[in-house]
């Protein structure tokens, strides 16, 4: 898994290539967690995104707790196997996807 | 082409997922299984190994068997998990409520609950000392 991040003002766009699974989503976690202050829109770009399993389902669950108090968050370009695991999985509900 | 059977005996720990998926997908490739269903195969697989390296033994030491059966007509694998740790059925879990909101829904108890929804068929069994939890997906 690879990350990229791009900050315009209080904006920042996460785009991540590659699979976000047990071994991967402790590093986007952390990356989070040192990139969410004072952040007020939060996207995240999915168009590399090959693989999520829950580890990540996890981790863009509590970006999104950590988001509805600071501003919003939107997710952008999933392909339709991971939008089949959002709708399975009710995360169509409660994120924003684009 | 008739059925294929592959086993590997392997440390529960989850630096070993890679192994296992990798064995995995090299008997799916075998009989051309899709990418949507490999990828819902894996996730099941994740799912249930990393459950095995995270609960399955208290002291971390202890292997688990992941035995892959795959046949080309009707294109179907079978996958099964043995281990001899502390009994334990993942599918008694209680599903979690998925039409809770971001703010209400607890992080955690969604990987059994995606096994369950992407596989045609998941069985426990806790027999002779051992776990053993079998999945099956046909496409």
């Amino acid at each position: 898994m690879n990350i990229q991040k791009t900050v315009k003002g209080t904006a920042l766009t996460i785009s991540i290539s590659g699979r976000i699974d047990t071994t991967t989503a402790p590093a986007l976690e952390q990356e989070l967690k040192s990139s969410l202050d004072g952040c007020t829109e939060l996207t995240f770009d999915f168009a590399e995104v090959a693989y999520i399993s829950s580890a990540g389902l996890r981790v863009l669950l509590s970006a999104q707790k950590t988001m509805n108090k600071q501003g919003s968050m939107k997710l952008k370009n999933a392909n339709s196997s991971i939008m089949d695991i959002f709708e399975v999985t009710g995360f169509t509900e409660i994120l924003t996807i684009e | 082409m008739s059925k294929m059977m592959k086993e590997l005996t392997i440390s529960a720990t989850k630096e070993n997922l890679y192994s296992v998926l990798a064995l995995i997908d090299e008997q799916l490739e075998l009989i051309g299984c899709p990418m949507k269903a490999q990828m819902q195969l894996d996730i099941a697989v994740e799912e249930i190994f990393v459950n095995i390296a995270s609960y399955a033994y208290p002291d971390g030491n202890g292997t688990a068997v992941v035995r892959v059966e795959v046949q080309p007509d009707p294109p179907t694998a079978v996958i099964t998990f043995i281990d001899s740790g502390t009994p334990y059925n993942p599918l008694a879990k209680t599903d979690p409520d998925i039409t809770l909101t971001a703010a209400e829904r607890q992080i955690g108890g969604l990987g059994i609950f995606m096994v369950k929804k992407s596989m045609d068929d998941v069985k426990y069994t806790y027999a002779d000392g051992c776990n053993i939890l079998t999945l099956k997906k046909g496409w």
